[in-house]
C-alpha cells in the first residue's frame, strides 16, 4: 500500500512537472523580482538602487499622469463592460430560438470577436473613425455636414476604444446563449399560464436563472478589460493621446518601462494593478450573494 | 429594452408560428432586425475588405461607398513587397514558426499536466491546482518586466525563444479545459486498461489522448489565435525586421503610414485576417464548445 501511494506521488509529479517548473520560472521568481524592483530605482543598465516606498509615494502623490490613466481605465472598464454584457445578452436572447438562420447569425455576430484582438482590426478602427473615415462619410450622407474629429478630442477618442470593445461581444454572447438553453422551458410555460408578460418573465425567470453566468462573464470581462493594451497602443500609435485621453493603465506602464526605462516605477505600477484587479474581483464576489441566484440552494 | 420584450414574446409564440401562417410578418420583422444588426456589425470588416481593392488616393474620398471604382489588385502586389526590406512572405513565415512551435508546445504539455491533475491522486495536488487557477487571473504586467530582464540576461533577446519556450510549460486555460474534459471520461476505461497491463504512460497515450481530441483541437485553435494576434511580446523581444511576425509588420506599416500606402496597409491587414477567419469557419464547432464550457477568450 505504501509503495502504491509512493508511485502515485511520483507519477503525479512527473506528469505535472512541466507546470511546476514553468510556474516557478515564469511566475513565482519573476513576481518576487518584480516585488523587489518595485522598491528600487532601476534603469535596466545600472544596478537597482533601494529607495523603499518612494515609487509608491511618487505614484500616489506626485504623478498626475498615473491618476489620469487610472481614470481613463476605469471609464473604459465601467462603461465598456456593462454595455458589452447588455448587448451580448440582448443578442443572445434574439438568437435563442429554433429557427432557420440562427446558426448563421451566431457565426456572423461572433466573427468580430475572433478577429478583434488583432492589429489589423485596430488599424481598421483607426481609419473608420478617421477624419475622412467611414463614420464621418456616412454621417455626411445622412445630412450631418460637420466632421467629427474623433481622435482630436480625448473623450471621443476613448469612446472609440469603448465601442471597439463593445463590438467584440461575441464570446459573452456564446456563454449567455449556452446559459439560456439551460433554462427549463416549463418555467416560461408555467409563467404564461399564470399570465406573466414578456417583461415580467425576463425579470423573474431569465435574469435570476442567468445570474451565475452574468456573474462569471462580469468577473472575466472586468479583469481582461482592465488589462487592455493592443487597441490603445495601435490606435494612438503608442502615445495614448490625444491629451492622454486613451492612456490606458497598461499602456502607461509599458511606456514607463520600455520608453523611459523606469523599471522600478513600472514594477510598482504592476503591483498596484494587481491589487486593483484583486480588489475588484473581491468586491464582485462579495456583492454576488445579493444578486446571484444558485439553483442548488433551493434543491 | 424593447428588443428584449420583443424576443421573449416571440419565443413563447414560437410553436404557433409553425402552425399558422398568420404570424409570418413577425418572422420577417425578426430577420430584418437580426439581419440588419448583423450587417451593421460586419460593416467595418466589409469596408476594410473593399477598401483594399481601392486606389490609395480614393480610399478616403470614397469612404462612404463599398464599391471600389476602379477595382484594383495592385495593393496586394505592393503590400506583399513588404516593408523595411522584407517581403510580407517573411513576416508570415515568422508568424507561422512562432505560432506552430507555441501551439505544439502548449497543447502537448497542457495535456500531460491535465492528465496528472485529473487522474492521479498525489500529495499536494489541491495546492498546485489552486496555483494554476490563480495564474489564469494574474495580470501579465506583473511578470512582464522581470521576464524581460531575465531573458535579456541570458541573451535571448531578438530570438523567438522568449515567446515560444514558456509555452512548453503548459497553459492554465488549456489545462483547465482538458481537466474538465478528462473528468467526463469514465475511470473504468483506465482500470480496464490497467488490468490488461497498460502502464500510466500507455493509458495516457492510448486511452486518454484519443478521447480528448476535441479539447486538444479547441486548445490548438485558441493557441493559434492568441499567438497570431500577439503584439506585446514581439514588440518587446524582436527588433530586427527580418524576424517580425505579421502583427508587428502591420504596426510598422502604420508607423510609416502615408497617404500613398493606405491601400497596401489595408490589403495586408486583410491577408493577416484570412487564416483567422478561415480557421474560424472550418472549426467553429470546437471554438463554440471551448467558450461555452470554460469561458475561454
Amino acid at each position: 500500500m505504501k509503495f502504491r501511494s509512493m508511485s502515485e506521488n511520483i507519477a503525479g509529479y512527473a506528469f505535472i512537472s512541466p507546470f511546476i517548473i514553468g510556474f516557478l520560472a515564469f511566475t513565482v521568481i519573476p513576481m518576487a523580482i518584480s516585488l523587489y524592483l518595485s522598491f528600487t530605482n532601476y534603469d535596466l543598465f545600472s544596478t537597482p538602487k533601494w529607495i523603499g516606498l518612494d515609487n509608491y509615494i511618487e505614484m500616489f502623490t506626485g504623478d498626475e499622469k498615473f491618476w489620469h490613466s487610472l481614470q481613463v481605465t476605469f471609464t473604459y472598464v465601467l462603461a465598456g463592460v456593462p454595455l458589452r454584457l447588455a448587448f451580448a445578452l440582448c443578442v443572445a436572447m434574439l438568437l435563442n430560438r429554433a429557427s432557420k438562420g440562427v446558426g448563421i447569425y451566431r457565426t456572423l455576430f461572433y466573427l468580430p470577436s475572433i478577429i478583434g484582438g488583432s492589429v489589423a482590426v485596430a488599424i481598421m478602427w483607426r481609419n473608420i473613425f478617421g477624419n475622412d473615415g467611414t463614420i464621418n462619410a456616412l454621417l455626411f450622407f445622412m445630412g450631418i455636414d460637420k466632421k467629427i474629429l474623433w481622435y482630436q478630442d480625448p473623450t471621443s477618442a476613448l469612446w472609440t476604444l469603448i465601442l471597439l470593445s463593445i463590438w467584440q461581444f461575441g464570446s459573452s454572447m456564446l456563454i449567455f446563449l449556452a446559459g439560456l438553453k439551460n433554462i427549463p422551458p416549463t418555467y416560461y410555460e408555467a409563467a404564461s399560464v399564470d399570465g406573466a408578460n414578456g417583461l415580467q418573465q425576463f425579470f423573474k425567470i431569465t435574469l435570476p436563472q442567468l445570474s451565475p453566468i452574468i456573474f462569471f462573464n462580469l468577473v472575466m470581462q472586468t479583469i481582461s478589460a482592465f488589462m487592455t493594451f493592443t487597441p490603445a497602443y495601435i490606435i494612438s500609435k503608442g502615445e495614448g493621446g490625444p491629451l492622454d485621453g486613451t492612456l490606458l493603465y497598461s499602456l502607461y506602464l509599458f511606456q514607463k518601462a520600455f520608453n523611459f526605462f523606469q523599471m522600478g516605477y513600472a514594477s510598482a505600477m504592476a503591483w498596484v494593478m494587481l491589487l486593483i484587479v484583486g480588489l475588484l474581483t473581491l468586491i464582485l464576489f462579495k456583492t454576488s450573494s445579493y444578486w446571484v441566484h444558485y439553483e442548488s440552494k433551493e434543491d | 429594452m424593447k428588443l428584449v420584450q420583443e424576443t421573449t414574446k416571440s419565443e413563447i409564440s414560437e410553436p404557433m408560428t409553425i402552425k399558422s401562417p398568420r404570424f409570418k410578418p413577425k418572422r420577417i420583422v425578426y430577420h430584418a432586425l437580426t439581419g440588419g444588426l448583423a450587417i451593421l456589425m460586419l460593416y467595418p470588416i466589409i469596408w476594410l475588405l473593399m477598401s483594399s481593392f481601392k486606389e490609395s488616393s480614393q480610399v478616403f474620398i470614397t469612404a462612404h461607398s463599398l464599391i471600389p471604382d476602379p477595382f484594383i489588385l495592385s495593393n496586394y502586389v505592393q503590400g506583399w513587397e513588404g516593408i523595411a526590406g522584407q517581403s510580407f512572405g517573411v513576416f508570415i513565415k515568422n508568424s507561422l514558426i512562432i505560432v506552430g512551435l507555441s501551439t505544439i508546445g502548449a497543447v502537448i504539455s497542457s495535456a500531460c499536466i491535465a492528465y496528472g491533475f485529473a487522474r492521479i491522486q498525489f500529495k499536494g495536488k489541491a495546492f498546485w491546482f489552486a496555483c494554476m487557477m490563480v495564474t489564469m487571473m494574474l495580470p501579465h504586467e506583473v511578470v512582464m518586466i522581470p521576464q524581460y530582464i531575465l531573458f535579456s540576461k541570458i541573451g535571448w533577446l531578438n530570438s523567438f525563444k522568449p515567446i515560444v519556450v514558456p509555452q512548453f510549460f503548459g497553459h492554465a486555460f488549456f489545462i483547465f479545459l482538458m481537466v474538465q474534459f478528462i473528468r467526463t471520461i469514465p475511470v473504468e476505461l483506465d482500470e480496464a486498461a490497467r488490468i490488461d497491463g497498460c502502464g500510466r504512460f500507455s493509458i495516457f497515450f492510448r486511452i486518454i489522448l484519443p478521447l480528448i481530441v476535441p479539447a486538444l483541437a479547441t486548445s490548438a485553435i485558441f493557441s493559434f489565435y492568441w499567438k497570431w494576434e500577439d503584439l506585446i511580446n514581439p514588440v518587446l523581444y524582436l527588433n530586427k525586421a527580418e524576424m517580425y511576425p505579421v502583427s508587428l509588420a502591420l504596426k510598422l506599416f502604420l508607423d510609416t503610414e502615408t497617404a500613398s500606402n493606405w491601400g497596401a496597409m489595408f490589403a495586408m491587414s486583410v491577408v493577416s485576417l484570412l487564416p483567422v477567419v478561415l480557421i474560424f469557419f472550418l472549426f467553429q464547432k470546437y471554438i463554440v464548445e471551448g467558450i461555452s464550457t470554460s469561458g475561454l477568450k
